[in-house]
């Protein structure tokens, strides 16, 4: 397999579509748009993440084996956050302690 | 015999299988990152959702500016080390010396904002189990929040410190001539990793300056 020469013309539109997300995700950030905030901000984050592991880390023109490593990688950070919050967000939540926060998610959840 | 036998290291048969062999240890180096960074988000996701209100709080005291700022110098850092690679691929070892000290100059400039942004921090007294005492009303697991703040910011600092400390050895090797067109993994195992410290500091982004809206 011959080595793959990206050209830096690609590195630059790369570079630019990144400013212009980050710029776009620091304005959503001064409006309130509820939970839509956080869908937004994790959104444009995995963007820019998978611009820059195709094009800077070279994955797109790589070979499978460090694209599995890659997958695999995520599919256990995937595991680890998900199967954590399916015990976390069932749970029933007894009353808090005196003096703690109660707000709407520390309370009891259906 | 062709002749890049000559440069493969002895347990290779050719330059291509060396290449690869290295490429692959990188990422599996990047996979066991993903974990190590992986504990953190998971205890920030679980407490985050637990006690949103005080994320809330405790986000709204970052300045979100700096913040952005440092992205886009990460970013611009993260371009010049991909301009290194190409400067290796293409055998331009000037040009490659020359970016190598760009993108250790931006980062040396990310981790100076971050210390001022640490600085501030210390004299609005927010740092947990140090000075932990902000004016006014504040929810109580807002200390929690920052918990999280200086602990995942501090391990990618680090992350950055050592990358620095990696391409100073890149600049040295350059600079002796040691990478070809043909050889140069160190520049692209290298480039990987700084790029991967890149990615988590783009989720750090929004995860810690962007809860809620302001």
């Amino acid at each position: 397999m011959k080595h793959h020469v990206i050209h830096p013309g690609t590195y630059f539109l790369v570079f630019f579509t990144l400013l212009i997300l980050t710029g776009v995700t620091t304005v959503v950030g001064f409006y309130d748009l509820g939970r839509w905030n956080t869908v937004v901000a994790l959104a444009i984050a995995v963007c820019k993440a998978t611009l820059v592991v195709l094009f800077f880390m070279h994955l797109r023109y790589s070979s499978a084996l460090p694209r599995l490593v890659m997958l695999g990688g995520l599919f256990w950070l995937a595991l680890l956050i998900g199967l954590t919050l399916v015990d976390n967000l069932t749970r029933v939540w007894d009353s808090n302690p005196r003096g703690w926060e109660t707000t709407s998610s520390s309370v009891q959840r259906p | 015999m062709p002749e890049s036998h000559a440069m493969a290291a002895h347990q290779f048969d050719d330059l291509e299988q060396q290449r690869e062999a290295a490429s692959l240890g990188i990422w599996v180096f990047i996979a066991t990152e993903i974990m190590f960074f992986g504990g953190l988000f998971t205890g920030y996701t679980v407490y985050r959702t637990q006690y949103f209100a005080s994320f809330v709080a405790g986000s709204h005291l970052l300045d979100l500016k700096l913040g952005a700022v440092n992205t886009a110098v990460l970013i611009c850092s993260s371009l010049t080390m991909a301009l290194a690679v190409y400067a290796a691929q293409t055998g331009k070892r000037k040009l490659l010396i020359l970016f190598l000290i760009f993108t250790m100059i931006l980062g040396t400039g990310f981790l100076g904002i971050k210390f001022v942004e640490y600085a501030t921090k210390y004299h609005h007294h927010l740092i947990p189990g140090f000075n932990f005492a902000p004016e006014g009303v504040y929810p109580p697991q807002m200390q929690l929040y920052f918990c999280f703040y200086f602990a995942m910011t501090a391990l990618h600092a680090l992350h950055m410190i050592i990358g620095l400390g990696l391409l100073a050895a890149l600049v040295i090797m350059a600079g002796r001539g040691r990478f070809t067109p043909e050889s140069h993994n160190p520049v692209e195992a290298i480039g990987i990793y700084w790029h991967f410290v890149d990615i988590i500091w783009i989720f750090l982004f929004p995860l810690l300056y962007l809860v809620g809206g302001r």
